[in-house]
């Protein structure tokens, strides 16, 4: 059976980087005495993915990955079972079976993430950025020099940013993710910037990524559901 | 959340952070209100080097278990973080209440190497404890070392205010029940340390007055209170079924250098090799017991949930039960998908057999430590390898599919002569040979045999105490005749070569051999910089070479010098169970390259069976 994990990573476990991250969880589910599923082979590996690494310095409230295991458990008791042999700052929020066929691999299915930007005290910009906002997000076109698979090329990032929204005293992101396009919070967050005309400051906002989505719409219509969501309760 | 001791903004420009953040399964959290006595454990050296010591996992767990201690760890910081500390004015924190250690009761300090002997500056400096004990105040924490090196404690003693020499199990809960009592009865520092220095195996430096002769050399080594022995005892458990193991140990984050669970199966050696301290300090052997240990690796892998189990000791394959217990361990890891890792086996037809059932034949190599490279220098040394074990135990592994195979040398043996180097050469082309014998059609390609070479340093407690070293220059020119022989060799393409570096060597010479007149030539080189001297990034031997022109002190009075008989060592004032009377035996043994038989076959009578234990008491138990 192959179920979905959605955790969180908080407070000082955003220093650890996404590899370690993995093995942490490799050694986590034999703690927790789930009984998953090995590759074939002399040096047999656990059959995980993660579906979006996360990178060093952010914190998640909507981190996932992909696991088979041989014996299936409720929910509940995995749930019960990891959060049990967990460290200060990643509890998983949730257990779900998923379908069992390569198209419904996370991975595959990222198209779209949410992000909270968090100015530090005293390091938000200079101007009423809460009125740029908007103005920011009326432009027909935002280029960019984007990293793509080759080299850096100029790329109008403007249709890979699905919201972008003040909300209380903190941004708002929702941007295009995945294998075909992806967009990375800094990147808008520079661009940004550039559009205030004011000079970006090092350690000035803290990025924490809210929920992962896939689309499930068409090509004309999206529409993003959480990877939690096409995943269902194991009773 | 616990708050860290470092902004985001340190944390996320230097390498590696989670080296400073703590909060790893299975790291332990107190109440700071609710303990007596904060302990800091500390590693000198990277994180990730000392989260590899089971020493300081045991020692953690044993302080861990009383509800009065709160033990933490710390480790050096990396240059890159060492500087920032520096330049902001931060002190020095514990991972795990990331408090400052100028606050703590105790500074742990095992010194495990001594290359790490500046980073030990390093350490107090950064957590702004004044470096001389004779300066510390009830304010500072009690500095204490413990850990192999403290077999000669002496070019650190201005540096620490107790060491604890031997094994952690046996004392130290008298030492912190002392420390509360003192503390509650309003005992000055000096008083407290008086009193431990009455507890076995713990030795209080200023308490002790070296005096020297005119070449130098000691003269007396005497107490200067009443009612201190003039002898240390070093301490030995003698029931290691019986005691402190760490069933949930720390697990890090990143990968540390020995990531896996650690089994100890037994301390001590049988073998009697002349050169190795371990050897002779660690006596008498003593095995865990099998039940024991089946019952430590089950909970070992479940708590900590790593991907490896090592079975650690200095020889695996002399414990009694090996059989019994690898049957276990390989049912039991197939279970989890855990691997074993099988350090110092001898290679022979059963070890290659378990090998080839728990590791990947194709990516692992074979390690043989013949340390010498003709007979009569390893009957020299004691190493109880002969060249037939060795070209057998290859042909064996070539048999059974492995083509790397890796072989151990010291250079700069006492009585080493260049034949001795260049049969270096020739073992490893006898090694390659027993590939070539093998059909082309059975072998995979080309075999690769790789021959290291580190220079031998003498150490105290050891027969080889009274040998003298090499000049510097003299190592490397060893070093480029095993080179060059290996290039007359016919498989000269199958052979591989890499050697040590010597100027560290004739610095470790000076340190383990040293008296307290070194520790001035430590603080001066630290002063200068030096830091990281295990690192070879970071060793800078101008700094040392300054130092000891700035302090008067000759290195060569250390290394070259030849010891007599009658010298009073100045580590002669610990009594390590073996006699000194025996290890001059094995010197003049050696000379004439005598064997001595390992301790199942004949005991020789070196002092050790007075602890009435261990191998000791084995053939009549």
């Amino acid at each position: 059976m192959k179920v979905r994990v959605k955790f969180e990573k908080t407070g000082p476990m955003k220093y650890i980087g996404h590899l370690d991250m993995m093995r942490f969880f490799q050694k986590a589910i034999r703690r927790a005495g789930i009984d998953v599923a090995y590759s074939e082979g002399f040096s047999p590996h656990m059959i995980m993915s993660f579906a979006y690494p996360l990178g060093v310095g952010m914190t998640s409230s909507g981190e996932y990955f992909d696991l088979e295991i041989n014996t299936p458990l409720s929910t509940a008791e995995m749930g019960r079972r990891f959060n049990s042999v967990m460290v200060e700052g990643v509890r998983v929020l949730s257990v779900r079976e998923i379908p069992d066929d390569k198209k419904n691999k996370g991975m595959s299915l990222v198209a779209a993430a949410d992000y909270y930007v968090d100015f530090a005290p005293g390091m938000e910009p200079a101007q009423d950025w809460k009125a740029a906002v908007s103005a920011f997000m009326a432009q027909p076109s935002v280029m960019m020099l984007k990293k793509t698979k080759r080299s850096m090329e100029e790329t109008d990032i403007r249709p890979m940013i699905y919201r972008f929204e003040v909300e209380n005293q903190r941004l708002f992101l929702q941007l295009a993710s995945g294998s075909a396009r992806n967009l990375k919070p800094d990147l808008v967050m520079e661009a940004f910037y550039r559009y205030m005309g004011e000079e970006i400051r090092p350690f000035a906002w803290k990025i924490h990524r809210q929920e992962i989505y896939a689309d499930v719409g068409t090509e004309e219509n999206r529409k993003l559901v959480t990877l939690e969501s096409l995943g269902k309760i194991i009773e | 959340m616990r708050k860290l001791a470092l902004s985001d903004e340190i944390l996320l420009s230097i390498e590696n952070p989670a080296r400073y953040i703590g909060g790893e399964v299975n790291s332990v959290m107190k109440d700071p209100e609710k303990v007596d006595i904060r302990f800091a454990m500390c590693f000198p050296d990277v994180y990730e080097i000392g989260m590899s010591h089971l020493g300081i996992q045991i020692l953690y767990d044993m302080f861990n278990q009383r509800d009065d201690i709160w033990c933490e760890r710390v480790y050096s910081p990396w240059p890159d973080l060492d500087q920032i500390l520096r330049r902001r004015n931060i002190p020095l924190f514990a991972l795990e209440s990331q408090d400052e250690i100028r606050k703590f009761d105790f500074l742990g300090i095992t010194i495990q190497y001594e290359m790490c002997y500046t980073n030990i500056l390093q350490i107090l400096d950064l957590s702004k404890i004044p470096l001389r004990s004779e300066d510390r105040t009830w304010e500072d924490p009690l500095v204490i070392g413990g850990g192999p090196c403290v077999s000669n404690p002496e070019p650190l003693a201005p540096f620490f205010d107790l060491f604890y020499i031997g094994e952690g199990e046996t004392v130290y809960y008298e030492l912190m029940d002392l420390y509360k009592e003192c503390k509650s009865a309003g005992c000055s520092r000096r008083e407290f340390l008086e009193k431990a220095a009455r507890i076995p195996g713990i030795y209080v430096p200023q308490l002790y007055q070296p005096i020297y002769h005119e070449d130098g050399t000691l003269e007396s080594f005497d107490p200067l209170v009443e009612g201190i022995p003039k002898k240390i005892a070093r301490q030995v458990v003698m029931d290691l079924s019986h005691t402190w193991y760490p069933r949930k140990p720390v697990v890090p984050f990143i990968r540390a250098t020995q990531n896996r669970a650690v089994l100890e199966i037994q301390r001590g050696c049988i073998r009697g090799c002349r050169f190795c301290q371990a050897g002779m300090i660690y006596r008498p052997v003593r095995e865990r017991d099998v039940d024991y240990l089946k019952e430590l690796a089950k909970d070992l892998i479940q708590n900590t949930g790593h991907e490896e189990i090592s079975l650690s000791s200095l020889s695996s394959s002399d414990y009694s039960h090996l059989p019994e217990l690898l049957d276990f361990l390989i049912e039991e890891c197939k279970k989890n998908g855990v691997n074993i890792s099988l350090p110092s086996l001898r290679i022979d037809a059963f070890s290659l057999d378990v090998m080839s059932k728990v590791q990947d034949v194709k990516k692992s190599s074979l390690t043989f430590a013949p340390e010498a490279g003709t007979q009569r220098l390893r009957n020299v040394i004691n190493k109880g390898l002969t060249e037939e074990d060795i070209l057998e135990g290859a042909a064996q592994a070539f048999a059974g599919g492995w083509s790397k195979v890796k072989l151990y040398f010291m250079l700069g043996l006492p009585t080493e002569t260049e034949e001795d180097q260049r049969a270096i050469a020739r073992l490893a082309e006898q090694a390659a040979r027993k590939y070539y014998e093998i059909p082309k059609d059975q072998r995979k390609g080309k075999c690769q045999i790789t021959v290291s070479t580190s220079f031998f340093v003498p150490k105290p407690f050891t027969p080889f105490q009274w040998a003298s070293m090499c000049p510097e220059e003299e190592y490397l020119s060893r070093a480029a005749v095993v080179r060059d022989e290996i290039k007359e060799q016919l498989n000269k393409k199958s052979i591989r070569y890499s050697w040590h570096e010597a100027d560290v060597t004739i610095l470790e010479g000076v340190l383990a051999r040293g008296d307290r007149k070194v520790a001035d030539v430590l603080l001066a080189a630290y002063e200068k910089g030096a830091v990281f001297d295990a690192w070879s990034e970071y060793f800078n031997y101008e700094y040392w070479k300054e130092a000891f022109a700035q302090t008067g002190i000759d290195p060569d009075f250390y290394t070259l010098r030849k010891r007599e008989k009658a010298e009073l060592f100045p580590w002669d004032f610990i009594d390590v169970q073996v006699a000194k009377s025996f290890l001059w035996k094995e010197w003049e043994r050696s000379m004439t390259g005598e064997v001595t038989p390992n301790c199942r076959v004949q005991c020789s009578g070196c002092g050790a069976s007075s602890l009435g234990g261990g191998v000791c008491i084995e053939s009549k138990s």
